[in-house]
């Protein structure tokens, strides 16, 4: 018996679509009650797994386990696990409350006790007033909720949840990442988040998982990841990233072992200005000025070669700091360095 | 230079005018078909409808032009209402089975069915109506008929006892497939059958592969699925369907001339009461029924919803 339940076990799964490895020798755990997101780009094997997990698709190599279970050759409709379909996938020819009870209607389910917890999960996602209408009279957020609803009342033991924020505009989005976050806690729910927004997972996991090509370049928590990056795709994924290598790195550190460095850890001042002890700094001009709102970013093309990003607040009254075609001076502590293991 | 004076100014103000005035645009691009619509098709309609309250003198021959209700009094004899049966069981036995056999094939063309192999199929289905439907009818006859292929293959199985046992079926049966109500069936059936297809095809592409994901994922099985999910969204595809198949057997006079034993279905009692009877307003009258049958039919296809997801 372990001492921490595992809700999902990946041990060295491969999926491969003809020559396309899609899934390519992965191994990870979810722990129970986790918020466990999977991060990468379009084709990074993110959603093969989570297809993975609820059996629409078999892996070719290596075993899946749900609470402990195998599920290699189990059947979507004999596991326990849910999902919110990326398009949502609701029954276009069923009302909001038909939908939400499907999944108890198949499991025969008392129609009473239906209708009551279809009251109860619609009540939940605050969709009361809606149970007669037909999912095309939604809205795009109300249709999530419906979806969402649909998949927890039959209290699955992992939800599985497919960019299911994606096709919201950005306010409902935010919105609807602290519900579902809140949601999550309330329920005690595994929840296994498949994003291409690393905002998103940054803001709502516990742990995230970054995929790349089929395979796991980093698991861990937000701040772990973020602060952390073990190879340069992460540094370059989540969040923005100065990948400092080769000829670069051996000027500015001394070495040539490749570092990244975030544009918001490094200051910048005139030129003549002196460096604090256990400082890099560097010497360049600023080539171009982005105002973003709340930041305003800095393309610094630096000396000797080469060019670094810079993001500072726009703290003091939207004046930006420095000018096209000024020369500055950038410093940051040398602690700051994120060294990188892998290859760009 | 502006682009009016390119396009001269005539074109120029005409295409302005019919960008600026939907409306009128629409209004020019319909009126050819409505006009077509209204007086040809719904005029010859009327006109039907017309004969058929006219009557025949009997002594004379000649059509008497005054409203009456003598011929519908003609129309509703025993004879005409075995007729009316005879043609309305074999369209109803036609479209059961046509949707029947189409949905698995429309099913795998959707959904198994690669890109290519789709292509190959859909060639399949419509190759057949690239040719005469008189000549493939009267292949059919060959087919069928007592020194037909049929005949002979049953003979290498050795199965001819099983092919007499059918053809001893009362009614259905006759003395060979070709002269059989069996045989009118299967060429009814495979004449129309396209016209089953291709609708439950177009009704299941409208239904993405993640309702079935979704509906396995809440735990229904491949059957539940099927019945809960993918029948209730593709009956439209085949209440169009059956529209056709029921409709073109209802009318057709060709094949059950050819294949089939030769009491009559509508189609051939309409052509031989304007041919050689030449009793118009009795052959009108006849018409009104299929259009009668047809009218029903899509009343008790709306009642059930058939429409609702178009």
């Amino acid at each position: 018996m372990q001492q921490k339940k595992t809700a999902v076990r990946f041990d060295g799964v491969a999926r491969h679509f003809g020559e396309v490895r899609a899934v390519d020798d992965v191994s990870f755990e979810i722990g129970d009650g986790e918020f466990f997101s999977m991060l990468g780009p379009s084709g990074s094997g993110k959603t093969t797994c989570l297809r993975l997990i609820a059996g629409f698709e078999q892996p070719d190599a290596g075993h899946i386990a749900v609470h402990g279970v195998n599920v290699e050759g189990v059947p979507p409709y004999e596991r326990d696990v849910n999902t919110v379909f990326q398009d949502y996938a609701l029954f276009p020819h069923m009302t909001v409350s038909e939908n939400v009870e499907y999944g108890l209607m198949i499991r025969k389910v008392a129609p009473a006790e239906r209708r009551r917890r279809s009251r109860e999960m619609l009540a939940l996602v605050k969709l009361e007033a809606m149970g007669e209408r037909k999912p095309n009279q939604l809205s795009g957020g109300q249709r999530q909720r419906v979806a969402l609803a649909r998949a927890l009342i039959n209290r699955p033991g992992v939800l599985l949840l497919d960019e299911p924020l994606g096709a919201l505009d950005l306010k409902l989005r935010e919105q609807m990442q602290e519900e579902l976050k809140s949601l999550q806690r309330q329920v005690g729910i595994t929840f296994v988040y498949v994003t291409h927004d690393q905002n998103e997972a940054l803001a709502m996991s516990d742990r995230l998982a970054v995929f790349n090509h089929g395979r796991i370049e980093q698991i861990g928590a937000p701040a772990e990841i973020y602060e952390h990056p073990a190879t340069a795709f992460v540094a370059g994924f989540v969040g923005v990233s100065n990948i400092c290598e080769g000829g670069l790195a051996q000027r500015l550190s001394g070495n040539a072992q490749p570092f990244a460095i975030r544009p918001e850890k490094i200051t910048m001042t005139a030129a003549n200005e002196p460096v604090p002890e256990g400082w890099l700094s560097v010497t360049g001009q600023v080539r171009a000025v982005t105002y973003h709102g709340a930041t305003t970013r800095y393309a610094v093309a630096l000396d000797d070669g080469g060019e670094l990003a810079v993001m500072r607040q726009n703290d003091s009254g939207g004046r930006p700091a420095a000018a096209a075609g000024e020369s500055v001076r950038l410093a940051w502590p040398r602690a700051l360095n994120q060294l990188l293991g892998g290859a760009a | 230079m502006t682009l009016a004076a390119v396009r001269g100014p005539l074109v120029h103000r005409m295409s302005s005018a019919l960008y600026l005035h939907p409306r009128l645009f629409l209004l020019l691009l319909l009126a050819p078909p409505l006009l077509w619509l209204g007086i040809i098709y719904l005029g010859s309609l009327l006109a039907l409808l017309l004969q058929s309250f006219f009557y025949i003198d009997d002594f004379s021959g000649n059509i008497i032009r005054e409203f009456s209700m003598a011929t519908y009094g003609q129309l509703f004899t025993m004879a005409n209402a075995d007729v009316f049966i005879r043609t309305a069981t074999m369209a109803a036995a036609v479209t059961i089975a046509a949707a029947l056999i189409a949905f698995p094939v429309a099913y795998y063309m959707v959904r198994h069915a690669s890109m290519r192999m789709k292509a190959v199929l859909y060639l399949a289905v419509m190759l057949p109506l690239w040719s005469s439907y008189l000549v493939r009818v009267y292949a059919w006859k060959l087919i069928l008929a007592k020194e037909g292929i049929v005949t002979w293959f049953a003979q290498q199985l050795h199965l001819t006892w099983l092919l007499d046992a059918v053809l001893s079926i009362p009614v259905i049966g006759g003395p060979s497939l070709s002269t059989s109500y069996i045989g009118s069936f299967l060429v009814f059936l495979y004449i129309w059958l396209p016209f089953m297809i291709l609708p439950i095809v177009a009704a299941l592409e409208r239904v993405p592969s993640s309702l079935t994901e979704a509906s396995a994922d809440l735990g229904a099985t491949p059957r539940e699925t099927f019945r809960k999910v993918i029948l209730p969204l593709a009956f439209p595809g085949v209440v169009a369907g059956s529209i056709f198949t029921f409709s073109l057997t209802l009318g057709d006079y060709i094949i059950p001339g050819i294949i089939g034993n030769s009491r009559p279905f509508i189609g051939q009692a309409v052509y031989q009461l304007q041919g050689t009877a030449g009793n118009i307003p009795l052959a009108a009258a006849f018409t009104v029924v299929p259009v009668a049958i047809m009218a029903i039919y899509l009343l008790v296809a709306r009642r059930y919803g058939a429409f609702d997801a178009l």
